[in-house]
């Protein structure tokens, strides 16, 4: 992005038409590590690549549960990602202890929008820095939505937030047809496929059962589940012996536990900061705490 | 707590003070005095209109006491929380089958009895608490944290309490079985085995004889077994239904053990 004498105030248009605040909000979005949604006639399932702030540290949190109903996957600033999930638990019990039903996903995520387009309008506040995908299941079946810092939110059927993103919408776009009448193990395959792509690109960086986390939320009673560490192996095993949809390394042998840090090209979503850093070469066993 | 005040059929609890009559009750009582005047029920819920001393006058009665006996008794390794099922006011019964339990955790069951209201916004409150809790800690809430966090969810309605008298019961971090008894502003203790509710005096001796072995001297204290405590608690509701106008009809029974809660129910006398 460039710097222009239009994007200082938040409340200041550009001549555009555009407000730069918020566009570079969204980029802060864009510098989170990926987030994958997909949607089925009957499940939701969100699979997240986990960042590591260094090789000391253990992982950032990609999903939050909210409620029995909806979990989210985030991308952007983690500490924005925690006032949102604050606020979405506290929504989605006040509307249980309201009305005494789980409250309708759509509803929730117009609430979310609404507080995202407050800090757009306001001279005091910036932008919420993090990009949500909402998976939940209510009266009306699955969903999965997307807020942005814009306060814009949309229902898709398969979604892509997050660094290299591109490449995995690129996959889903040629495969969401499939989804709608896909069984849940097919479901979370081509969620944890399509978030392959936005690893492929890197030589050194590959899905491991400690950078992987998925959530499965579903219509036939199961409720809401989270998968980390162990339990997503099965899902990367799948990947090398799936044909790959772009041409990327299939280093085999290498499982899990030589897991090496996920290069970042982009900025560490953890430190909270959007600033453009160099790559940062991580080499060497990242025997990190999940 | 006056009990036996609360007993007679259009009995007034008054929650507040009555202004501006003659010898009112100076500070907060819940419960009638015996030897004041009785007031006439009046068409409205909760509005009391008083003839007896001085001008007519009106009061918000803002308690009605619901009646049901609930009560916990904890043994080796696990605790029985168990609960009648009528609800009473005056001398109608309105429904024979409302639950006054919450299961908490799979280790912490809450029975409560009193006014049925306040029973159901507390454990309204309470249900959104223990998700809070287990969203922000990653774990289930153990049983002494719940104690704890009853009391001070009853402690701040000191001056407009919840007219719930809760008994908890369930398994400690140790495995252990306990039981807490509380009043309507969440002063508790944790116990062996009590009793709350209108068949309170009738129930809480035989407890405290036969599950503490108290007022028996010479006598081996022994554990009872879950099976024999149940045993006991039914023999209790069915002498309780008995005399107390207000404990029948059903009897919800929640077994708390490490391998969680297993509920059963039996029938109590419909009259």
């Amino acid at each position: 992005m460039f710097r222009n004498q239009y994007d200082t105030d938040i409340t200041t248009y550009s001549p555009q038409g555009r407000l730069h605040q918020v566009e570079y909000a969204m980029e802060a979005v864009k510098q989170g590590s990926a987030s994958v949604g997909v949607r089925s006639k009957t499940h939701v399932v969100l699979a997240t690549l986990k960042r590591f702030a260094s090789e000391l540290s253990g992982d950032q949190k990609k999903l939050f549960a909210i409620d029995d109903h909806v979990v989210i996957a985030i991308s952007g600033l983690t500490a924005d990602a925690r006032v949102l999930s604050r606020y979405m638990r506290t929504e989605t019990q006040h509307h249980k202890f309201m009305y005494d039903e789980p409250m309708p996903v759509g509803r929730l995520v117009l609430q979310v929008a609404d507080k995202c387009q407050i800090s757009t309008q306001r001279a005091s506040k910036r932008p919420f820095g993090v990009g949500l995908l909402v998976a939940g299941v209510d009266e009306n079946g699955p969903h999965l939505y997307q807020t942005c810092p814009s306060g814009n939110y949309f229902e898709y059927l398969a979604m892509a937030i997050g660094a290299r993103s591109q490449s995995a919408k690129t996959y889903l776009e040629r495969t969401y047809t499939t989804l709608a009448e896909a069984g849940v193990e097919e479901l979370i395959q081509s969620a944890v496929t399509a978030l392959r792509e936005t690893v492929a690109s890197s030589k050194d960086t590959e899905l491991t059962t400690k950078n992987t986390a998925i959530a499965i939320v579903g219509t036939d009673g199961s409720g809401m589940r989270v998968l980390e560490n162990a339990a997503v192996q099965p899902y990367i095993d799948a990947l090398d012996a799936a044909s790959p949809a772009s041409d990327d390394e299939e280093e085999d042998g290498d499982g899990d536990n030589a897991a090496a840090a996920p290069a970042a090209a982009a900025p560490d979503a953890a430190a909270g900061e959007a600033a453009p850093a160099a790559d940062a070469p991580a080499e060497g066993p990242a025997d990190m705490q999940t | 707590m006056d009990a036996l005040g609360l007993l007679r059929p259009g009995a007034s609890v008054s929650g507040l003070p009555a202004a501006h009559t003659p010898g009112a009750a100076t500070g907060f009582a819940l419960g009638d005095h015996a030897g004041r005047a009785q007031a006439a029920p009046a068409a409205e819920p909760g509005v009391v209109a008083s003839t007896a001393s001085g001008p007519l006058q009106r009061r918000f009665q803002p308690y009605q006491n619901n009646g049901g006996t609930v009560l916990a008794v904890a043994g080796k390794g696990f605790c029985v929380v168990a609960s009648d099922t009528r609800l009473g006011l005056g001398y109608s019964i309105p429904s024979r089958k409302v639950s006054r339990i919450l299961k908490m955790t799979d280790k912490v069951v809450l029975a409560s009895s009193g006014m049925q209201a306040d029973m159901l916004t507390l454990h309204k409150t309470l249900r959104m608490r223990l998700v809070q809790y287990q969203q922000t800690h990653q774990k289930h809430m153990s049983l002494t944290a719940a104690s704890q966090m009853l009391s001070n969810m009853l402690y701040t309605r000191r001056f407009f309490p919840y007219y719930t008298f809760n008994v908890l019961g369930g398994i400690d971090e140790n495995g252990e079985g306990w039981a807490y008894g509380y009043d309507a502003i969440g002063s508790h203790e944790k116990v062996s085995a009590v009793c709350s509710g209108t068949g309170q005096t009738l129930i809480q001796p035989v407890l405290d004889n036969q599950i503490e072995f108290k007022q028996q001297w010479g006598a081996p204290k022994v554990d009872l077994s879950l099976e024999a405590t149940v045993e006991l608690i039914r023999d209790a509701f069915t002498s309780a239904g008995e005399r107390d106008i207000y404990t029948g009809d059903f009897v919800e029974i929640c077994k708390i053990t490490k391998d969680g809660v297993d509920v059963e129910e039996f029938q109590l006398k419909l009259d």
